[in-house]
Order: structure tokens, then C-alpha cells, then sequence
């Protein structure tokens, strides 16, 4: 361990087994003397320390006591209490003996998650920090901008204008550059400064070192002109300020103003504009609601903020309300707006037992729901996480670039040096002081990489939010990338192209019965019944409204069906065995039921009192939109391939109503991720849609995993992309919208690129000796600025697109 | 060619070459990541114009932990990236991030910002 990070001894708790880190809290110490942070009296030895943690992974009052003694017990730590309700820890400690680290380390050990509470402000802070910046780059551009004119201006002239050829002419345009290196430029330097202390050199190194070196050469000139006027005479070069009958070399104050002028409206376009790529983000963030009605003992109501909701809590909803956490109706009805996160804009109606999302809209009803998930675990926070996540992961793409720009900034330097070095020996005598400081000058501006950095971030970071907008989150720009070159989406049938709940869809009678009567039978004699088939019969006859009659000697027949006596009357329902066997006349019956089944429905035949009495028909409903989406993917030239367990003929069925050709069927729930093998070993790159729950080996298996969510269990962190509405065309969307992304991309890194290798030889003056063309240091500072503003604005055209 | 020329050129030729060993040769700030109960590596790197400690010693085969605590806005840090590890993180300001991997192979790695202009190193040891 080095000498500059050991400066405090080594903290050690009295079971000796602690964090032995004292690096640890030596940066600890750097970092509380940053503004904002609290605990400021945490550096001082010897003096009290308080710290409040937010905890995380607590389940009963039990775990809160065994952190709190464990804090208690640490060494330095003189009190420490620990809210469970709140998931917080206050503790005071001796600052030098211990710190805020050690402490999160403490209660890690012990199986439990901490983090230092003042930094979940983090995020509005930075945001006021970037505003503050923003009003300081404001300030520093307009300061720049206004002395850089006249400055340029007479640079310009060059010395064609009577009025500028005075003798004081360069001490005037001293003064008026002086405030913009020393206060709009001043960011730079600094920048560069520290940069160069970790032998890292980046945009500010190359800005610093060019404005610097134009501004000292002619400091140097105007104070001293005897240095370097010697040599100089009348030079006059493209673009530059030559101060002809004076016989003083010319002065390259203009060079450097303006230069920071101009750089300092390219970050200012490019702040503006970078807001604008994760607005997306923030309007999540902004979703989240602040307090929540809850129903405490006693029935009291009480409005919480929503740290303090926990879980089987019941919170109650009024009109027009936000809804706080994630949970499931238990009294009530409403319509709830979910747009804002599944990108469905019709409300979805909601009754007891329906699961609600946090963050989401109720409309006009008002209802009590039971809490089932809070804080991190929420259907939007997962959201949130996970945009940030995939935001913050580059694409395979970009590697090119991240090798380039890693050895760009040093090697740029030398180019500089280089190209210097050149100029002084090749150009004529009385004026290669200038050119070669005019080529230097111009290499170091122009070759600013900012714009290839900014080509891949931005454009992911607009695309991830557009999707996240519609209910589409990409895991990152690895997914971006896969999704855009595959072949083949594999569907899993039940959930994903049906709605994976059994529902009746037809209903035959035998003659002398009437088809509510018969519902009404099958569905008494079900009424307890567990089995989808038997829930799907109850369903439709309370749909119907038809009142249940009380059974008796209900027997459940395994593998066969049921019997019952409802009402005086045997009912048997079962399968065509259950009736051949048990002597049932099925006539007719028998041949309009085999047509069903050759459409892909479940067949349940009722007898009543030992005659055949009809058939219901039930069949896993396939989803609306199902047909449509995989019209689409098919239109985006994607071999779309259907795989389930059901029986050949059902899946046949399904697959001919959307439009399906492919069908894998009678595929083990195991046997899923080896069929998307083969497929992939077929040479296809494979996307596996499912519910992410059953079939999560074939999602992993897959080039990328597609989960289809629903409701609040939704595993978002699991696949590559989720979709959280539970409709098929969020698949199409996600695959059009990685396509348009990555196109983006291309075009980001194509013209990065060409900017780069062609504006650096350019400011050489590889094509002075053809053409004359020496680019003038103001000239690439202008086209730098543009390189950036114009790489995230066609970033930002992904706002835009068409979902 | 003149003398001026001459120094001119001598200069130059020891300026890159100074250039090139200060920028790629050079070592930073070492430490040695600390070890907790549960055998994790764990250290807290402070993100300000670099990484305070930029080269870090960790052992083969044992979780890590790295905590990246940003100091400052300046978007140059905003990401970090492990490419030997494929990881790439989000450095939200005035924030810890914790960075998990596990090495299991030793050598000399680098992390850097996410245009790897700030760069660290990241020495595994056997």
C-alpha cells in the first residue's frame, strides 16, 4: 500500500475480524470534505461522528436488533440505534477511530445491505450542481464571446484597417484576452492540470495546451518583442494577424479566445442537448409517488411517505390518485392508466385480486390494495434501475472507438509536435515561427474526440428511453446490438401468443337441454374444482351471471374428470374415456366435439343423470394484437418459429390462426433451451420470447431473452429485454427500434471517424504543399464544436421514432 | 539547416518522446485492496480528474469490491469501464458505485472512464 493513501492507522473492530482497509477511510475522509456531504466533523480525530445508513434486507424487528448490537459493538462507535419501520441506522462514533465505510462494511458482513444515506440525495444534487454549471458555462461563454470580437476583429483586418495599426494595438488585445483564459478558459487549465497529475490527458489537455501556447507566444511578443521579432518579419499568413509596416512578428490572441469562445458554445449546444437524452430517465424518476394512504391499527388512515410503507400494508386509493407501491386489490374497483409505463393507453380495469403498479394512475374509482412489494423492489424502480443500467453499458460497437480514443490524446500531442517541427524546418524563414505554431495550434483543437465519445452513450441513451417509454427495456447496448442482427424469434405459446388462462369458448348441447342449464351444471359440479379446465367452466357461468346450485358426493375422477350431485341430478364431466367407459350415448355429439378439438380446443363432455347432455370447448384464448405482431416481425424478415408442450394439434391450430408456419410442439418444459440450441446451430441468431418464469434456460439460452412481463412479477433484471405490457408487439418494437438505434450508431462512429482522421492531417498542413489550404486555428475550433452538437443531435432524432 | 532548426528539431523529437513515456510509461498511486470477514477484496476509489488510487493489487481467484465514490460533475468520468472484465458502470456524481467481479486469471489490467482517457490499472496478483 502506498505512503500517500496509509496516512491513518489501520481501524479494527475488538473481534479483530473487520475491514482492514485503511485506504478506505483515508479516501473517506477526502470525501466528507466535499461539499454537500454531511458528517463534516468526520475528518477531525477524536471528534463525534454521526452518520444516518439506509438499510436494506432487513425482514423482522430481530434483524434491526442484531444490527443495531452489531454496530454497537464495533469498534469506536459510541451509540447506535436502528429503525426498523424506516430501514435506517443512526450511528455516533469517534471520527478517528472509525468511519462511515467501516460501518457499511460492518453490517455487510453480517448478511445485510447499507449505504450511506446522505448520498441518496446524490441525484438531486447532482442535478443542482449541473445546474449550477450550466449558469457558470453561461456566464464564462458570454464573457468570452464578447471580449473574443473585437480581439478577432482585428486579427482580421490584418492590418489593412488604419485605426488597428497603433502602436498598442497588442497590449489591447492582451487586455481583453486576459479575462477569458483566466476566467472563461479557466475550467480547462484546471482540467488539464489535474488530468496531468494522473498522467491521463483528455479534451481539456488538448484545449489547454493550444490556447495555451498561442496565448503565451503572443504574451511573449507583446511584452518583448525584441525575443522573437528578430526573425519575423512582416509575416503574413492565411487567416492570421500580421501587423504588416510594424515589422513586429504577428500576435495569436484572437487564436486563443476565440477558441475557448467557441468550444465553450459547443458544450453549451451539447449540455443542452445531452439533457435532452436522459429525459427519458428522468421522467421515470419523476413517476415515483412521495406518500401513500395507509390503514394503520384501529383502522386509522394515515398518509406516510412511501419509505415507510411496508409490505401487507393496506393502502388505500382515491380518484385520480397515483398509486404508491406494488400490490393486489382486496376491496373495490377502478380503471387504472397504466401508459406511463407499459405504454398501453387504454385503462386497465382493475377488481379484487388484480395486481396494481406502483406509480401508475387510478381513474375514477376508488379502491384498497395490499402492498406486495416496496422500495427497490417495485415494478418502477426495477425500471428505473435497469434503464440506468443498460444506459450506462456500452455496445460491442463502440470497442474500436474506446481502443482509438485511449491512445488518441497523447499521440494527437506528438502529431502537434511533429507537425511543429516541420513547419519551423520546411517553411521560409522570416515566418516559420507562425506557420508551425498555426499548424500546432490546429491540431490540438481539431483533434478533439469528443464526438467520437459521444457517438454510441448518446445514442443508447435515447434509444433505452424511447423503448422504456412504451413498456420495452433493453438491458444495454450489448442487447441493442444482438437484437438488431437476428434471424429467428422463437415464441412460446401459452402467455406469450395466448393469454396462458384456459377460457370456454363454445358451448353444445344435446337435445332437451338449454346451453345455460348446462353451464350452470358443469359449472356447480366444478365449483370447488382446482383444475384450470374446471376454473375456466365457473369463470364463463359467473360471466353469465348464473347462480350456482350446492353440490353434494363430488368426486374428482384424476386424469378423467369429476362427478357430482347437483341439485338430484348425477353430473358426470370428463373426458371421451370417462364417457365411452361409463356408457354414455354420445350420438352426434361425439363428431361436432372432434371438429373442435382439430381446432386446437380442450374438450370437456357433460352428462347428466347418465345421458350425454353436450360439450364445452375450452381453449387458452390467443392474445389480440398476436396475429398482428408476428405479421410484423415476418415483415421485418424474421423467421418467426412457435414452441410448446401441447400437443402437436392444438399447437398446429394456434399456429395457423396468427400465421405461424413453424411449430416446435410437444417440447419438454427442459427441452426448451436444447431446441433453441439446435436451432442456433442451424446458423440462426435466436430471440426466445417467454414468460421468463418457465422457460427461463431457453431465455438464457437464446442470443437474446425476451420476457414478456405480467403484472407486477415481471423478473426484469433476468432477461435482455422485458416487455412489460404482456402484448407480443412489444417485441416488434424492440427489434425495430434496436435496428434504428444501431443505425444511429453507424452513422455516430462514421463521421467521428472521418471527422477525426481527416481534420487532424488537414490542420497539419499535409495539403499545403497542393492546395495552399492551411486551416486556421479558429476554423477548427468552430469545427469541433460543430462535431459534437451534430453527433448527439442526430442521436436525438431516435426521440422521434415511430413506435 | 540552421541551428534554431536543429534545436527545434532535437527538442521536439525528446518532447514526444517525453510525451509518450509520461502518458503511457508512467506508474500511479499503488494500494492494495483490504480484505473483509467474508474474503471479500474491497477498496474505495476516489473519482476527481482520475482514480485516487489508479493502480490497484488484488488477488487471483477472491471476490472484489471496489467502491467508486465520484467527486465532481465533469462528464469525462461519468462511466467506468472493465473492459478485460465486460463491465461497464454509470458513475452517478457525488455517489458510491460498487463495482463486484471476481479475477481469475493474474496479470496487469486497466479500467478507465468511457472514452479511456482516465485510465487506472488493476494488477492481479497469484
Amino acid at each position: 500500500m502506498s505512503a500517500t493513501i496509509t496516512k491513518e492507522p489501520v481501524n479494527d473492530d475488538a473481534s479483530g475480524n473487520m475491514l482492514t482497509n485503511a485506504a478506505d477511510d483515508a479516501i473517506d475522509a477526502r470525501q466528507v470534505a466535499s461539499p454537500g456531504a454531511d458528517a463534516s466533523t468526520e475528518a477531525d480525530a477524536n471528534s463525534l461522528g454521526r452518520v444516518d445508513l439506509s438499510l436494506t434486507g432487513m425482514t423482522c424487528n430481530a434483524c434491526a436488533r442484531r444490527i443495531e448490537r452489531r454496530l454497537t459493538n464495533a469498534a469506536g462507535v459510541r451509540s447506535a440505534s436502528v429503525n426498523f419501520a424506516t430501514a435506517r441506522a443512526r450511528v455516533e462514533y469517534d471520527a478517528g477511530a472509525t468511519g462511515a465505510a467501516s460501518l457499511i462494511g460492518t453490517i455487510e458482513e453480517i448478511g445485510y445491505g447499507a449505504s450511506d444515506a446522505a448520498e441518496e440525495g446524490a441525484a438531486e444534487r447532482e442535478q443542482e450542481a449541473t445546474r449550477a454549471e450550466q449558469t457558470q458555462l453561461r456566464r464564462r461563454f458570454i464573457v468570452a464571446a464578447v471580449l473574443s470580437a473585437p480581439v478577432l476583429l482585428v486579427a482580421m483586418s490584418h492590418g489593412r484597417v488604419a485605426a488597428f495599426n497603433v502602436y498598442w494595438i497588442n497590449w489591447a488585445q492582451l487586455a481583453l484576452t486576459l479575462p477569458v483564459i483566466f476566467y472563461s478558459g479557466w475550467p480547462f487549465y484546471q482540467g488539464a492540470w489535474t488530468a496531468l497529475k494522473h498522467r491521463a490527458a483528455d479534451m481539456n489537455t488538448l484545449i489547454a495546451t493550444g490556447t495555451g501556447a498561442a496565448f503565451i507566444y503572443s504574451l511573449v511578443v507583446t511584452v518583448a518583442p525584441g525575443l522573437v521579432a528578430a526573425e519575423e518579419h512582416s509575416a503574413t499568413m492565411p487567416g492570421m494577424n500580421g501587423v504588416g509596416a510594424m515589422r513586429v512578428a504577428p500576435v495569436y490572441f484572437e487564436a486563443a479566445s476565440v477558441i475557448i469562445a467557441l468550444i465553450l458554445l459547443g458544450r453549451l449546444l451539447e449540455a443542452r442537448a445531452r439533457g435532452k437524452t436522459s429525459e427519458a430517465i428522468k421522467r421515470l424518476m419523476g413517476l415515483q409517488p412521495r406518500t401513500a394512504r395507509v390503514v394503520r391499527e384501529g383502522g386509522r388512515e394515515v398518509d406516510l411517505p412511501i419509505e415507510e410503507v411496508v409490505v401487507g400494508d393496506v393502502v388505500i386509493v382515491r380518484p385520480g390518485e397515483k398509486i404508491p407501491v406494488d400490490g393486489v386489490v382486496t376491496e373495490g374497483a377502478s380503471a387504472v392508466n397504466e401508459a406511463m409505463l407499459t405504454g398501453e393507453s387504454m385503462p386497465v380495469e382493475k377488481s379484487a385480486g388484480a395486481q396494481v403498479i406502483g406509480a401508475t394512475i387510478n381513474g375514477t374509482g376508488s379502491f384498497k390494495f395490499r402492498a406486495t412489494k416496496i422500495g427497490r423492489e417495485t415494478v418502477l424502480q426495477q425500471i428505473v434501475r435497469m434503464v440506468e443500467q443498460a444506459q450506462g453499458q456500452r455496445a460491442p460497437i463502440a470497442r474500436l472507438a474506446d481502443v482509438v480514443s485511449g491512445y488518441f490524446t497523447p499521440v494527437v500531442i506528438c502529431v502537434a509536435i511533429a507537425a511543429f517541427v516541420v513547419w519551423f524546418i520546411a517553411a521560409p524563414l522570416e515566418s516559420r515561427l507562425s506557420y508551425a505554431l498555426v499548424s500546432f495550434v490546429s491540431v490540438l483543437i481539431i483533434a478533439c474526440p469528443c464526438a467520437l465519445g459521444l457517438a454510441t452513450p448518446t445514442a443508447v441513451m435515447v434509444g433505452t428511453g424511447r423503448g422504456a417509454e412504451h413498456g420495452v427495456l433493453v438491458k444495454g447496448g450489448e442487447a441493442l446490438e444482438t437484437a438488431h442482427r437476428l434471424t429467428t424469434i422463437v415464441l412460446d405459446k401459452t402467455g406469450t401468443i395466448t393469454k396462458g388462462q384456459p377460457a370456454v369458448t363454445d358451448v353444445l348441447t344435446a337435445a332437451g337441454f338449454e346451453e345455460d342449464e348446462l353451464l350452470r351444471l358443469a359449472a356447480s359440479a366444478e365449483r370447488g374444482s382446482e383444475h384450470p379446465l374446471g376454473e375456466a367452466i365457473v369463470r364463463r357461468a359467473s360471466e353469465r351471471g348464473l347462480a350456482l346450485a350446492d353440490v353434494s358426493a363430488f368426486n374428482a375422477l384424476a386424469g378423467h374428470g369429476v362427478e357430482a350431485q347437483v341439485g338430484g341430478r348425477r353430473v358426470v364431466l370428463g373426458n371421451l374415456k370417462l364417457m365411452t367407459d361409463g356408457g354414455v350415448e354420445l350420438k352426434e355429439l361425439q363428431e361436432r366435439a372432434e371438429a373442435l378439438t382439430e381446432a386446437g380446443r380442450t374438450i370437456v363432455y357433460v352428462a347428466v343423470d347418465g345421458a350425454a347432455a353436450g360439450v364445452v370447448a375450452v381453449a387458452d384464448e390467443i392474445k389480440a394484437d398476436s396475429r398482428e405482431a408476428v405479421g410484423a416481425l415476418r415483415g421485418l424478415g424474421l423467421e418467426v418459429v412457435m414452441m410448446t408442450g401441447d400437443s402437436r394439434r392444438t399447437a398446429s391450430a394456434v399456429a395457423r390462426a396468427v400465421g405461424i408456419e413453424r411449430v416446435l410442439a410437444e417440447v419438454l418444459p427442459e427441452g426448451k433451451a436444447a431446441e433453441v440450441k439446435k436451432l442456433q446451430a442451424e446458423g440462426k441468431r435466436v430471440a426466445m420470447v417467454g414468460d421468463g418464469i418457465n422457460d427461463a434456460p431457453a431465455l438464457a439460452a437464446a442470443d437474446i431473452g425476451i420476457a414478456i412481463g405480467t403484472g407486477t412479477d415481471v423478473a426484469i433484471e433476468a432477461s435482455d429485454i422485458t416487455l412489460i405490457r404482456g402484448s407480443l408487439g412489444g417485441v416488434v418494437t424492440a427489434i425495430a427500434l434496436s435496428r434504428q438505434t444501431i443505425k444511429v450508431i453507424r452513422q455516430n462512429l462514421f463521421w467521428a471517424f472521418v471527422y477525426n482522421t481527416l481534420g487532424i492531417p488537414l490542420a497539419a498542413g499535409a495539403l499545403y504543399p497542393f492546395t495552399g489550404w492551411l486551416l486556421s486555428p479558429v476554423v477548427a475550433s468552430a469545427a469541433m464544436a460543430l462535431s459534437s452538437v451534430s453527433v448527439v443531435a442526430n442521436s436525438l432524432r431516435l426521440r422521434r421514432f415511430k413506435l | 539547416m540552421d541551428t534554431t532548426e536543429i534545436i527545434v528539431l532535437l527538442g521536439g523529437v525528446a518532447l514526444i518522446a517525453f510525451v509518450l513515456w509520461y502518458f503511457f510509461a508512467g506508474e500511479g498511486v499503488r494500494a492494495a485492496a483490504g480484505l473483509t470477514a467474508v474474503g471479500a477484496q474491497r477498496l474505495r476509489v476516489l473519482v476527481k480528474g482520475g482514480y485516487t488510487p489508479d493502480v490497484i493489487v488484488v488477488k487471483r481467484g477472491a471476490p472484489v469490491e471496489l467502491d467508486f465514490y465520484r467527486d465532481e460533475t465533469n462528464s469525462c468520468t461519468e462511466q467506468i469501464v472493465f473492459g478485460d472484465f465486460g463491465i461497464s458502470r454509470m458513475l452517478p456524481a457525488f455517489k458510491t458505485t460498487r463495482i463486484n467481479f471476481t479475477p481469475e486469471r493474474a496479470g496487469t489490467f486497466t479500467f478507465n472512464c468511457g472514452m479511456n482517457m482516465v485510465r487506472g490499472k488493476l494488477i492481479v496478483e497469484d
